[in-house]
């Protein structure tokens, strides 16, 4: 049996309490340190003598932690004037209120690293040390980034409403990058995408939170004991979590049937068909192909631009594949890979290894270019 | 968030600078004033939450392989005329054009006259984690 008190009964309280204090009148900043302070003072005490209340224990430390900060400030007397004029909210806080929390944490004028670094302290709850393990600079490093986010969002306006895009495309980034540390981030990202679609309704965050469903599903099966990369058409699917394949799946229903399609509905809806193919060869890539139309006349991205080319040529051959491939910006980084590929689908062996050795060159991270390295040498001993 | 590694050379075969008046020809004030800013530059990036790694190597060492009886062979201390690694620092940053700024704003370093060194610096991409998306 989990320990109740453990951190990930505990992190999941943090927005929440934070935003309890906000509303009392602490400002957006202090009231976060507040409360990392009441986590650790948690972490400390609760094993020996565990409240019955964990929410209003933390509101209740987290308080007197602001107001003994306050009282030490230098801003004092300023800052005890915000704090009498407050009504005194009680320690409950609303979802309105935790939604805030996250909206500030995403705000447009951070940058996406600084975003994410708050998002996973003040939303996710999780240490500056482990916010740095995550992304393997030291933890000072750390802490200035994440202490200028607070400075940046902190003359904003609590009580103006955010946008939803801005918190995905943040979370997205959570899922999609960094180092697994102690933290799993993946599952992090989860978490918090679930906890989103709770607190708003919104088909783009269930298609988020399928999208995120389906690729995690693939997770045990995508990378080899020795840290290197299985392509998707070589994955083991037996390993595939079946689980997760058919929440993502359900969720991700649910939320077509609503009819307002956004972009992560329609990747989640190309990571279906992938998930439904009991083998790489049974993939449905003609309906494939028809998602990537689809997201394509809705972003216009490059990128869509590049993976619908690889779709093409599955769907109608190589030769389709490199046709679409040539309305495609070269300089794209995957762009050589992708032709690698399709020049070796249709049989000109001589180009595709070339063009693997030259995308192995430009690969951005270590296990894609020995990925692409080894295609090049398999080329060469023909 | 990707890294960068800034890699500054001892002068070998680096194209010539505008202003490459070798250090012990310097002031000794000008060393300072040269110390000065390398050391402001480091703390700015970690005020930025920018920093990661910083370090200086000394010009001595060598270049070292296993021999055919498995025997560490030495060839070195090196001339002056080899290119070599004098230090770097590592940069965690939005993306390359920050790195490139940073690296732009590094090699206006003062020397001598107190008059920017506009040394070449090398700036690599350090490889990322592959991508939860990305198979």
């Amino acid at each position: 049996m989990p320990d109740p008190f453990d951190e990930a009964t505990l992190r999941p309280l943090v927005p929440s309490v934070i935003g309890v204090l906000v509303r009392r009148g602490a400002d957006f900043a202090a009231a976060e340190d507040a409360v990392q302070d009441a986590l650790v003072e948690a972490v400390r005490t609760w094993p020996e003598d565990p409240p019955r209340d964990p929410k209003g224990w933390l509101v209740t430390v987290a308080w007197r932690r602001f107001l003994d900060g306050v009282r030490s400030g230098a801003a004092r007397q300023r800052r005890e004037e915000a704090v009498d004029a407050e009504p005194g909210a009680g320690p409950v806080g609303s979802a309105d209120d935790t939604l805030r929390i996250f909206f500030l944490c995403a705000h447009p004028a951070l940058t996406p690293a600084s975003a994410v670094a708050l998002t996973l302290r003040a939303v996710a709850g999780l240490t500056t040390r482990q916010v740095a393990e995550a992304y393997l600079v030291p933890e000072a490093t750390m802490a200035q980034r994440i202490s200028r986010a607070k400075r940046t969002v902190s003359g904003e306006s609590f009580d103006r409403p955010g946008d939803l895009a801005t918190v995905r495309r943040v979370l997205y980034l959570v899922f999609n990058e960094g180092y697994s540390g102690d933290v799993d981030l993946a599952a992090e990202a989860i978490r918090l995408t679930r906890e989103l679609a709770s607190l708003a309704t919104d088909p783009e965050t269930d298609g988020l939170l399928a999208l995120m469903l389906l690729h995690h599903a693939r997770r045990p099966a995508r990378l080899r004991a020795d840290g290197t990369l299985v392509p998707l058409a070589e994955q083991d699917r037996d390993l595939w979590d079946t689980a997760l394949v058919e929440e993502g799946v359900d969720v991700l229903q649910a939320a077509l049937a609503r009819e307002r399609r956004g972009e992560f509905q329609l990747q989640a809806a190309i990571a279906a068909l992938h998930a439904d193919a009991p083998t790489a060869a049974e993939t449905d890539w003609v309906q494939v192909v028809q998602w990537y139309d689809e997201l394509l006349a809705l972003t216009g991205s490059p990128v869509v631009r590049l993976n619908r080319a690889v779709a093409v040529g599955e769907a109608d051959g190589a030769r389709a594949g490199l046709a679409a491939l040539a309305e495609v910006d070269p300089a794209l980084p995957r762009h050589r890979a992708v032709s690698a590929y399709l020049h070796e689908k249709e049989g000109d062996l001589a180009a595709a290894a070339r063009l693997y050795a030259e995308a192995a060159a430009l690969a951005t991270s270590a296990a894609e270019r020995t990925h692409l390295t080894k295609q090049a040498a398999r080329l060469n001993r023909h | 968030m990707p890294k960068y590694l800034i890699l500054k050379h001892y002068r070998g075969s680096a194209p010539a600078t505008v202003n490459d008046v070798p250090m012990d020809q310097w002031t000794p004030e000008e060393v300072d004033a040269h110390m000065t800013f390398m050391d402001d530059f480091g703390k700015r990036l970690e005020a930025e939450g920018e920093f990661v790694d910083a370090q200086a190597l000394s010009p001595e060492g060598a270049f070292v392989r296993g021999d055919e009886q498995g025997q560490p062979i030495t060839d070195g201390p090196f001339a002056e005329t080899k290119d070599l690694i004098a230090g770097w620092y590592v940069v965690d940053v939005d993306g390359w054009d920050r790195a490139i700024a940073l690296a732009g704003e590094l090699s206006l370093a003062p020397g001598a006259g107190g008059k920017p060194i506009h040394e070449w610096l090398e700036v690599r991409p350090f490889y990322g984690a592959p991508t939860a998306t990305g198979d």
